[in-house]
């Protein structure tokens, strides 16, 4: 459904063990919220990403569950432990059942 | 001052409206704020939440919460034909309980946000955004 959607995430590549680090996300998709009509009346159908998480070696970083209130190009802004060197996983998932993924390494 | 029968039934249906409307809306927000709360009380200190005083474009309304020691904190638009908005669930390894992200808002309204924090209390925090243009194709 969704076209073009291509995350994009924002990780030191290096932290010190235990820092905290600023990790910023950004993923481009139209967020239909299901509002809005076309130039016939009719009403687009929703179309959203509802739900986001971020894992850090297997352990949960923040889990956002998303409303059609969230802006198009949903993008996040949060701060995460670094506990060891490791792989941030992002996960985005589409109303119309696609998953999106992106990893980001960081060492120590 | 005669009314006559037209007039009448007029203003009665646009007072019954102002009436009913505010009271829907504020129904969602209530009935949102109940099922994550589970109905206990919210206290005022605890939540932190940043918006602009006013927003020129109610498409991008840049936002933030941050609420220490929070296991989660869910944000509301009271004045948005949904309410809801976002729910951030944080982690073991979340370094802080704060998140800042980008909403729609439909017109001047009120945005809130509660925090459930780590002893299962309920803080609540509430700032009113005025918003120029609204944000939801009207």
């Amino acid at each position: 459904m969704a076209s073009g959607v291509k995350p994009r995430v924002k990780v030191p590549k290096s932290a010190s063990a235990g820092e905290a680090i600023v990790i910023k996300t950004l993923i481009s998709h139209p967020m239909e919220s299901g509002q809005r009509k076309d130039s016939n009346g009719n009403a687009i159908p929703r179309s959203i990403i509802n739900r986001f998480t971020c894992e850090f070696n297997g352990q949960s970083v923040v889990d956002v569950t998303m409303e059609p209130a969230i802006s198009t190009n949903p993008y996040f802004e949060f701060e995460a432990t670094v506990p060891e060197a490791g792989d941030f996983v992002f996960t985005w998932y589409d109303d119309d059942g696609s998953v999106y993924n992106d990893t980001q390494s960081v060492a120590v | 001052m005669d009314f006559t029968r037209r007039e009448t039934l007029a203003l009665g249906g646009a007072a019954a409206l102002t009436f009913v409307l505010p009271f829907r809306a504020n129904a969602a927000v209530d009935d949102a704020i109940a099922e994550f709360t589970g109905g206990a009380a919210l206290a005022d200190a605890g939540v932190e939440l940043t918006a602009p005083e006013i927003a020129e474009n109610g498409n991008t309304v840049p936002i933030a919460v941050s609420a220490p020691g929070a296991t989660a904190i869910m944000l509301l638009a009271a004045g948005n034909p949904t309410p809801g908005v976002a729910t951030f669930n944080f982690g073991p390894l979340a370094a802080s309980q704060s998140a800042s992200t980008r909403m729609r808002l439909a017109g001047t309204q009120d945005v809130i946000a509660i925090a459930k924090l780590a002893d299962g209390s309920f803080a609540r925090s509430a700032k009113t955004v005025k918003v120029t243009i609204g944000g939801c194709g009207g």
